[in-house]
């Protein structure tokens, strides 16, 4: 699993990191603590087709519902299914044990065009949600 | 063993304080028993309510044997009078509107006039069969007949359907007149619908139960829909720009004729969330502003209960060019006879069996007909006043979310040195219940980080307005000199704080 800093992030706090050819997708720690305790989480299919910044799947709070967004476009390709059992793990371990889905990606340099850590940092003091 | 009773009588002279702990810094149920017992743990083998002779026939077809229950169903087992008891505590320790400011932002929970339900009531209405034929409901058509023209003039446009059965009911069938309006003109391809971050939630949903693509929109830092953004996303796909005015912020779209506008340009309707209409009620017609197709919501704006006191009604009300689509029956008046017209061969059909919910369409009725034009107006500038007053009192403790006048509601946050405590909304709208109000909405709008959404409505005096901002203002001082006192609450209700997120994780659905 990626540290923190390695992965890249999205204005809509998923974060996404290789390992190997695939990507790992999760939600940013900064996500985690603004819905709250995460009760319920829906996983894409296997094989979906995903578009870079179409929601792909939902994760639900005590506070709310909220999508998330595909950070660049591919396709599933594995599926974290422990956390749909034990959704708390998304608030316990985001960016290790919490992550939701492995993800093909039609193309590698998608990835640079998102936030590295420093920028994602900024983003979050700036207050942009 | 030694048995603790469950309850004390706090009204012992002996035993002043309340004996469940509470901290008696309010209106604390100090009179009601805190006896939580459901109705079956208070039930009594062989009790009954009722004594019937003999037994029933059984005229229905028998059941298979293999579908049979083996054991007889668990049902509590009272006599009538501890039915009533029963019931009646629950209603007591119940918050409503007829017991507890109630300032739920969004929700519109001003004061249901009785009158309302005396005219609901009357025979002729509540006895009228939903089979009887035109010619012996010309009363009840009449009636509604009436409202239609009534709600079209307010909201300035040309026809309406009375059938939807509430808000969200009501924003489906709107898209679906849509829907069905392009489809008409050969136009399938139009399947966007863009919804600003500020409408209500149901928006999205609602275009998403229909088959189109919601696209979501960034509201601008006033709050607005941001123009170039949404110049951005129009075009020869968007079907629909569905707004909610104001929106869940309490701001008026100030740009709502640009956006028609710039909508109709790209070949698009607009459709107007009208949930929020309290606050325009007799003082905007959103058909003079280039909405094509809004709705209204009975159980708010017209004041028929809602929430746990009955069913709502919706209506959707449209332009001359989406006329021909909206839902049967539509009521209609043919030289002095009223009727219920099925013959719109480009409707989209049916969504609601009969009339929609006649009862309730009939308690608006009533409210519009007991005030005149300017009344109605009266009441939207009332609840912008009495919304616009609440923030100002809170100000201080409080800070808006917009620094600008609100309409018929203001978001709010938790002050910062509350929030230096570890002080967050929720513990405030809990802390709220000891202190004898209903907690605002909280978490609402999504946008707001930490949002408390206030709606007093107009039927709310000054002086209560004040005792509640006292209260709020209170639970700011409490969040420093006591923040744990504030993270506890509730102390005084029957129930105490709930484990919402075991609640949510490992729901017990079962008694």
């Amino acid at each position: 699993m990626p540290k923190p800093e390695e992965a890249r992030y999205t204005k809509t706090h998923e974060w996404i990191a290789f390992e190997g050819a695939e990507a790992i997708v999760g939600v940013s720690d900064h996500a985690q603590h603004e819905m709250g305790d995460v009760v319920f989480v829906e996983l894409p299919k296997m094989s979906q087709k995903l578009e870079k910044d179409k929601p792909c799947t939902v994760v639900e709070s005590v506070k709310s519902a909220f999508d998330i967004y595909a950070p660049v476009t591919g396709e599933v390709s594995a599926l974290n299914t422990v956390v749909t059992g034990e959704p708390a793990i998304i608030n316990q371990s985001p960016l290790e044990k919490g992550w939701l889905f492995k993800m093909k990606v039609n193309n590698p340099d998608d990835l640079k065009t998102l936030m590295d850590w420093a920028a994602y940092q900024e983003f979050i003091k700036q207050g942009v949600h | 063993m030694t048995s603790t009773p469950a309850y004390q009588l706090t009204d012992n002279p002996k035993n002043p304080q309340p004996a469940n702990g509470g901290q008696a810094c309010g209106k604390v149920y100090d009179t009601i028993k805190p006896d939580n017992r459901l109705s079956i743990e208070k039930s009594a083998p062989g009790r009954r309510a009722l004594k019937f002779k003999g037994r029933l026939k059984h005229t229905a077809p028998p059941v298979p044997e293999a579908m049979k229950r083996k054991t007889s169903p668990r049902l509590p087992e009272l006599s009538e009078f501890d039915t009533v008891r029963h019931f009646t505590r629950l209603s007591k320790i119940n918050f409503s509107v007829d017991s507890h400011f109630y300032p739920l932002g969004s929700c519109t929970m001003k004061y249901n006039p009785r009158v309302n339900e005396d005219v609901a009531a009357l025979d002729g209405f509540a006895g009228l069969h939903p089979l009887a034929s035109d010619e012996t409901a010309q009363g009840t058509l009449e009636c509604l007949y009436d409202l239609q023209n009534r709600l079209c003039e307010l909201c300035g446009m040309d026809a309406i359907t009375l059938q939807p059965a509430a808000g969200a009911h009501s924003e489906f069938t709107g898209l679906l007149v849509a829907q069905a309006y392009f489809a008409h003109k050969g136009q399938k391809d139009r399947v966007e619908i863009i919804v600003p971050d500020s409408a209500h939630g149901t928006n999205p949903a609602t275009a998403s139960m229909l088959g189109f693509s919601p696209i979501n929109i960034n509201s601008g830092p006033d709050g607005r829909v941001d123009l170039e953004v949404l110049k951005r996303h129009l075009g020869a796909k968007t079907a629909v720009v569905m707004l909610t005015v104001p929106n869940t912020l309490g701001i008026f779209e100030s740009g709502i004729e640009s956006i028609a506008r710039m909508a109709h340009e790209a070949g698009a309707l607009v459709y107007m969330d009208g949930a929020n209409f309290n606050a325009l009620i007799g003082l905007v017609k959103p058909g003079e502003l280039g909405v094509d197709i809004m709705h209204l919501n009975m159980h708010k704006t017209f004041s028929t209960p809602h929430g746990g006191g009955g069913p709502g009604a919706g209506a959707i009300a449209v332009k001359k060019h989406l006329d021909a689509y909206l839902p049967v029956p539509i009521i209609k008046k043919e030289e002095d006879r009223f009727l219920a017209d099925f013959n719109r061969p480009l409707s989209v059909g049916r969504v609601k069996a009969f009339f929609g919910n006649t009862g309730v369409l009939l308690k608006a009725y009533t409210y519009m007909l007991m005030h005149s034009a300017r009344e109605l107006g009266q009441i939207a500038e009332n609840a912008i006043i009495n919304a616009n007053y609440a923030k100002a009192l809170l100000k201080d403790s409080y800070p808006a979310h917009s620094k600008e006048h609100c309409m018929h509601e203001c978001v709010l946050t938790p002050g910062p040195e509350m929030t230096a405590q570890g002080i967050k909304t929720l513990d405030i709208a809990k802390r709220l219940l000891d202190y004898g109000f209903h907690a605002p909405t909280v978490y609402f709008p999504l946008i707001v980080h930490e949002a408390i959404m206030i709606e007093p409505t107009e039927t709310e005096t000054r002086e209560t307005i004040d005792e509640f901002a006292a209260a709020m203002k209170k639970i700011s001082v409490e969040a420093v000199s006591d923040p744990q006192k504030v993270k506890d609450a509730p102390h005084t209700m029957p129930v105490k704080r709930l484990d919402e997120v075991q609640a949510a994780r490992q729901p017990n659905l079962r008694w």
